[in-house]
C-alpha cells in the first residue's frame, strides 16, 4: 500500500522492498536528503581531502541472535563491510554501537562482542569508535547493533547501479537463499532434512580479486533484504535497463529449494549475507568469472543472465520450461502462502 | 532433487506441449480452479507456452482472494482487542479489509502472529493461558482438516482460551455456481489436486454430467498441469465430459478417510459469501453447534458486522472468466497491486495482479502513483 495508507510503521517498511523504498523517497529524502543520499546506494561515495571514500551504516536487529552459520556480531561486521565493498572500496574502519535490553545476560553480550571482533579481524577492518545504550526490559530483543564504516575507493573504479549497460553479463557469486532460510528455520522451529547454514561472509577480498582483473565492473550489489529480486529490480530501475535471467542458471541449494517449496516462498526473494551480484561488460565477463572462482568466496560463481535494452526497469526470468515470468520488486517481506 | 525436478523436466514438458498442440483444432477455454495451480502456471510461464487456441481462466481457488471483506473486517476487529493473540497463515496479513490490514493492526500494537499450522496456535494458547488465542481458519478443503484437528484437540484437551475464526470454502459448489452463470465461458475444469487428495473425486461426476463439462483432477508441478491440460483438451476435442484423475500419486476416489471423519465431526456446510462473487449456497463450512464455544465470531460477538465491497470492482466477473481484467474501469488506475480494490488484485496470483504485471512488460512506462499526500 502507498505510504499515505500507512499512518504507522509496519514491518514491510523494513523489508527492503517497495515499502522501504517509498518510506525513504517520500519521508526521509524530503526531510534531509541531498544529492549524495538521493543516489540510494548501499554506501555513499564522498570526497574528503582529495581521497574518495565509501561511507555506509547499517543496523542489525536479527532474531535469534545466534543462528546456524553465524550470529548478530558476524552480520554487524560483514553487512557493513559488504556495503562498502559494493562500491569497490577497500573497507578500513568501523564504528560499533550496541543497544542492549535491560536483563540480557552479559555472557550473551560477551559472545556477540567476541564474534564481532573475530569477524572484524577476518575482514581486515578495525573497530575504532563505539557507543553503548541500554533500553528498558521489553523494549528490545536483547541486543541490537549498529555499525558504520569507511573505506578507500581505488583510482579508476566507478561502481554504482546507474552504470549497468545493455550487454552486461549478470554474475552471482554463489548459491542464493541460505541466510534467510537459516534464520527462518531457527526462528520458526522448522527443519528441512538438512541444516541450512547462513552464508554470512565478508566480500571485500572477492571484490578486490575481481577489480584486479579489470576496473571495468559496472555494478556490484549484495542481495540482502528482498534477495536477488530486490537487488536486480533496484539496478534495473536505477540504470533504466532491463534484466533477463536464465532461471535454471541461478544456483539454489536443494535444502533452500525444498524449504521454499514447502512454505510457498520464492528463493529469488530470500535474503543473503555473503553473496554478490555483478554487472560486468561481456568482454570482461570470463576473466572476472575466473577470478571469482579462484577466490574462496566465489567458487560457485556463475553467469545468471544479462542486462538488456528491452523492458527498462523490469526483471524477467526465462523459466526452465522455456516460458517467461516477471520477477517483480517485493512489496515488503515475503509471506508464506496458504496453499 | 527427488520428486521436484522430475516433475519439472523440460524435455517431458515439450512432449506434452507438442501433444497438446497436435490435438487442439479450435479455441477452448478451461479454468484451473486452484490458486496454487495459478501460481505454478505463472511461476513457470506455462500459459505462454500453450497453443494460442487454449485460454486458461484463473478460477476462484485462491483463499486469500475469496475470503469476504466482512470476514477480514471481523479478523481485524478481533485482532485489535487487548488480550488477544491473533494467529494466521502468512499471506492473509496483507489482505485489505475496509480500512486496514493485519499488518496495520500489528503496527498499532495488536499481537498478530504468523504460524505455519493451526496446531501451533493451539500450542500458543496452552503456553499463554491468560491470553485469548484466535486462529484465522481460511482456505479450501486442503487446509480444513488441520484446522478441524486443532478444534478437536482444543476440545479434547479443554483449552478454553482458544478459538477459531472460520471462513472455509468448498470447490464443488463454486464450480456449480460458475457453470450456472448464463454467460459462462468455461468449457473444462482442472480440479484442484490437493483438495481432491482430502475429499476424493466422488463429488465431481454429477457436475460433469449435469453441465457436460470435462473435469480433470490436476496436480501442481509443471508436468502435472500440462498433463491435466492435455487430458482436458483430448476430452473437449472428442466431445466427452468425464472426471479424470491425472494426479493419481496423491488422489484416491474415496479421499482421505481420516481427514474426512474429523471434518464431519467439526464442520457442517453453510452458505458462504465469496469475495467478488457473492453468496454461494452450501459452499462453505462452519463449526458445528458442538464446537460453538470455539467459534471466535460468537466468543467476540462480531456476528453483526457487515461490510460492502467497492461497487466499481468487477473481480467477481473476472474470477468467473466473464470479463478479462483490463475490461474493468478501475483496472490499473484506482485498482493496482498496491491499492487493490478486489479479490483478484489482492493476491500476487490473482488474475488481475498477474495481468497487471504482464501488461507492464508490454507497456513498460505504466507507473503507479505513490505520492504521500
Amino acid at each position: 500500500m502507498p505510504l499515505r495508507d500507512h499512518p504507522v510503521v509496519v514491518m514491510g517498511h523494513g523489508g527492503g522492498g517497495a515499502l522501504s523504498a517509498e518510506l525513504t523517497r517520500h519521508l526521509f529524502l524530503p526531510a534531509y536528503g541531498g544529492e549524495t543520499l538521493a543516489g540510494l546506494t548501499d554506501s555513499a561515495t564522498v570526497t574528503l581531502g582529495g581521497a574518495r571514500l565509501a561511507f555506509s551504516t547499517d543496523s542489525y536487529v536479527v532474531r535469534p541472535l545466534f543462528f546456524p552459520g553465524g550470529n548478530i556480531g558476524d552480520l554487524a561486521v560483514n553487512g557493513t563491510v559488504n556495503d562498502l565493498a559494493m562500491s569497490g572500496a577497500v573497507p578500513a574502519h568501523l564504528s560499533c554501537a550496541f543497544i542492549l535490553e535491560e536483563g540480557t545476560e552479559l555472557s550473551t553480550v560477551g559472545r556477540v562482542a567476541q564474534a564481532l571482533g573475530a569477524a572484524a579481524r577476518a575482514a581486515d577492518v578495525t573497530v575504532v569508535t563505539g557507543d553503548t545504550k541500554v533500553v528498558d526490559s521489553g523494549h528490545g530483543d536483547g541486543v541490537y547493533v549498529n555499525t558504520a564504516g569507511i573505506g578507500l575507493i581505488p583510482e579508476g573504479v566507478d561502481i554504482r547501479p546507474q552504470r549497468a549497460r545493455p550487454g552486461d553479463m549478470v554474475i552471482v557469486s554463489g548459491p542464493i537463499g541460505q541466510h534467510g532460510i537459516a534464520i527462518l528455520s531457527v526462528r520458526e522451529g522448522l527443519t528441512f532434512g538438512t541444516e541450512v547454514v547462513s552464508d554470512t561472509a565478508p566480500l571485500a577480498g572477492l571484490v578486490q580479486a575481481m577489480l584486479a582483473v579489470t576496473p571495468e565492473i559496472h555494478v556490484l550489489r549484495d542481495p540482502t533484504r528482498g534477495g536477488l529480486a530486490a537487488a536486480l529490480n533496484e539496478i534495473a530501475a536505477a540504470s533504466d535497463t532491463g534484466v533477463v535471467l536464465e532461471e535454471g542458471a541461478v544456483p539454489v541449494p536443494d535444502a533452500v529449494a525444498s524449504a521454499c517449496a514447502l512454505l510457498g516462498l520464492d528463493p529469488m526473494y530470500v535474503a543473503n549475507e555473503g553473496r554478490l551480484v555483478a554487472f560486468v561488460p561481456r568482454t570482461h565477463a570470463d576473466a572476472v568469472l575466473d577470478a571469482m572462482r579462484a577466490h574462496p568466496m566465489g567458487r560457485e560463481a556463475g553467469v545468471i543472465g544479462a542486462c538488456v535494452a528491452e523492458h527498462p526497469g523490469m526483471v524477467v526470468a526465462r523459466t526452465g520450461l522455456g516460458g517467461t515470468r516477471i520477477v517483480d520488486l517485493p512489496l515488503g517481506e515475503q509471506l508464506p502462502r496458504i496453499c | 532433487m527427488k520428486y521436484i525436478d522430475e516433475f519439472q523436466d523440460p524435455a517431458l514438458a515439450r512432449r506434452l506441449l507438442d501433444d497438446i498442440a497436435g490435438t487442439v483444432t479450435r479455441p477452448w477455454s478451461m479454468m484451473e480452479v486452484c490458486g496454487g495451480q495459478t501460481h505454478s502456471i505463472i511461476r513457470h510461464g506455462i500459459d505462454q507456452l500453450l497453443p494460442e487456441q487454449i485460454e486458461l481462466i484463473h478460477g476462484p481457488g485462491c483463499p486469500v482472494c475469496v475470503t469476504p471483506l466482512e470476514v477480514i473486517d471481523k479478523a481485524l476487529e478481533i485482532a485489535s482487542r487487548p488480550g488477544v493473540v491473533f494467529c494466521s497463515f502468512g499471506d492473509m496479513l496483507r489482505v485489505p479489509g475496509s480500512d486496514r490490514d493485519l499488518f496495520r493492526v500489528r503496527g498499532d500494537g495488536g499481537d498478530v502472529r504468523v504460524v505455519y499450522s493451526p496446531l501451533d496456535a493451539l500450542r500458543i494458547a496452552q503456553q499463554t493461558p491468560d491470553q485469548q488465542v484466535v486462529f484465522f481458519g481460511v482456505g479450501f478443503e486442503t487446509t480444513a482438516p488441520a484446522i478441524a484437528m486443532a478444534a478437536h484437540q482444543a476440545k479434547r484437551l479443554d483449552v478454553r482460551n482458544f478459538s477459531l475464526l472460520v471462513s472455509h470454502v468448498r470447490v464443488p459448489p463454486a464450480i456449480e455456481a460458475i457453470m450456472r452463470s448464463p454467460d459462462c465461458r468455461v468449457q473444462a475444469f482442472l480440479a484442484a489436486g490437493h483438495v481432491c487428495s482430502v475429499m476424493g473425486t466422488l463429488e465431481y461426476p454429477a457436475l460433469a454430467d449435469t453441465h457436460k463439462v470435462p473435469i480433470v483432477v490436476t496436480g501442481f508441478e509443471p508436468l502435472d498441469i500440462l498433463e491435466g491440460i492435455r487430458r482436458a483438451v483430448r476430452q473437449l476435442e472428442r466431445g466427452e465430459h468425464r472426471v479424470e484423475n491425472a494426479y493419481p500419486r496423491a488422489v484416491r476416489p474415496q479421499g482421505n478417510q481420516v481427514a474426512l471423519s474429523v471434518l464431519r465431526e467439526v464442520f457442517t456446510t453453510t452458505d458462504r459469501a465469496w469475495r467478488g462473487i457473492g453468496t454461494i449456497p452450501d459452499s462453505g463450512w462452519r463449526l458445528t453447534d458442538t464446537y460453538r464455544d470455539y467459534d471466535a465470531e460468537h466468543r467476540f460477538e462480531v456476528t453483526g458486522l457487515t461490510t460492502e465491497e467497492p461497487t466499481v470492482c468487477r473481480s467477481g466477473e473476472v474470477l468467473q472468466g466473464l470479463i478479462r481484467p483490463h475490461e474493468c474501469a478501475a483496472f490499473g488506475t484506482a485498482c493496482t497491486p498496491r491499492t487493490p480494490l478486489g479479490a483478484t488484485m489482492v493476491s500476487s496470483e490473482g488474475a488481475c495482479a498477474a495481468y497487471y504485471l504482464y501488461r507492464r512488460l508490454a507497456t513498460p512506462r505504466m507507473e503507479e502513483t505513490t505520492s504521500i499526500d
